[in-house]
């Protein structure tokens, strides 16, 4: 029990924000570099993930479940998001054959 | 603890260049790969929390599900290196000069923070399945309800904004 706990205990949360915030940071990047956007929303997803990481390692530290639950709905409302984000994509392709988002910048094709 | 602090180090590296090789690499399949391995180094910081039914739903939802629907929506619509867009290197050199930044402002704000002691009567097997479903089913009811209306709910919106117009 103590050797698990100190275990986890060991790497200081500094660390932790500083490793998610670096993930973060390439996300927002990979937002604003690519055109395609497919690849965009892989970069948000990365975004959510080290923000994922970041509530475990703080609910890790302060000894609370429920940063960890909370990283459960994160989890599910990303898998949605990536539903029907990707299904978004797939009727862009079909109705103007690119997935180029600096000609998708007309509200009415 | 020196290979806990060892295995943090090597994990968080591995992470970080994934990452990074995600926003750069050219192929979009190879993209999509990378980011596999980005999620399976995040596992492994889960695993070194002790934060094993995260660990396990990481592996099963994120790199087992949305990046294999990442990989068939890729292979339908057969995207190459050469088709691949890019934009002007002047924007890249933007884009990544406002990631710095955004990075400096988050570190310069975190310099002044004073970090709370942490618990004063820490839980080690707080991770495990059985007592994080305890939490779960007793504070988070609702919310997780509501999760199984909202999954249903992007279920039915992804099958009728994908129909074929018959």
């Amino acid at each position: 029990m103590e050797d698990t706990l100190q275990t986890i205990r060991s790497i200081p949360l500094e660390h932790y924000i500083l490793f998610c915030t670096a993930l973060f940071v390439i996300g927002v990047a990979g937002v604003l570099i690519r055109r395609n956007a497919i690849i965009i929303l892989m970069s948000v997803e990365l975004m959510l993930n080290a923000v994922n990481l970041l509530l475990a390692a703080f609910s890790v530290h302060h000894g609370d479940p429920s940063g960890q639950v909370f990283v459960f709905f994160i989890m599910a409302v990303a898998a949605a998001e990536v539903a029907v984000g990707l299904a978004v994509i797939v009727m862009i392709y079909r109705n103007t054959g690119s997935v180029d988002i600096n000609i998708m910048n007309k509200l009415k094709w | 603890m020196m290979l806990t602090q060892s295995l943090f180090y090597f994990l968080s590296f591995l992470a970080v260049f994934s990452a990074l090789a995600v926003i750069i690499a050219k192929n979009p399949v190879h993209s999509v790969l990378y980011l596999v391995l980005t999620f399976f180094a995040i596992t492994g910081h889960y695993i070194l929390l002790n934060a094993q039914f995260l660990a396990i739903v990481n592996v099963i939802v994120y790199a087992g599900a949305i990046m294999v629907l990442f990989l068939f929506v890729l292979m339908l619509l057969n995207l190459n290196a050469e088709t691949e867009p890019q934009k002007p290197v002047y924007i890249k050199f933007a884009g990544v000069i406002s990631g710095g930044v955004l990075l400096l402002v988050l570190v310069g704000a975190m310099k002044t923070v004073a970090l709370s002691e942490g618990a004063v009567t820490p839980v080690p097997d707080m991770g495990l399945v059985e007592n994080l479903g305890k939490v779960l089913f007793n504070e988070f009811l609702l919310p997780f309800e509501l999760a199984s209306v909202l999954l249903l709910s992007a279920m039915v919106g992804a099958v009728l904004i994908g129909r074929k117009e018959a």
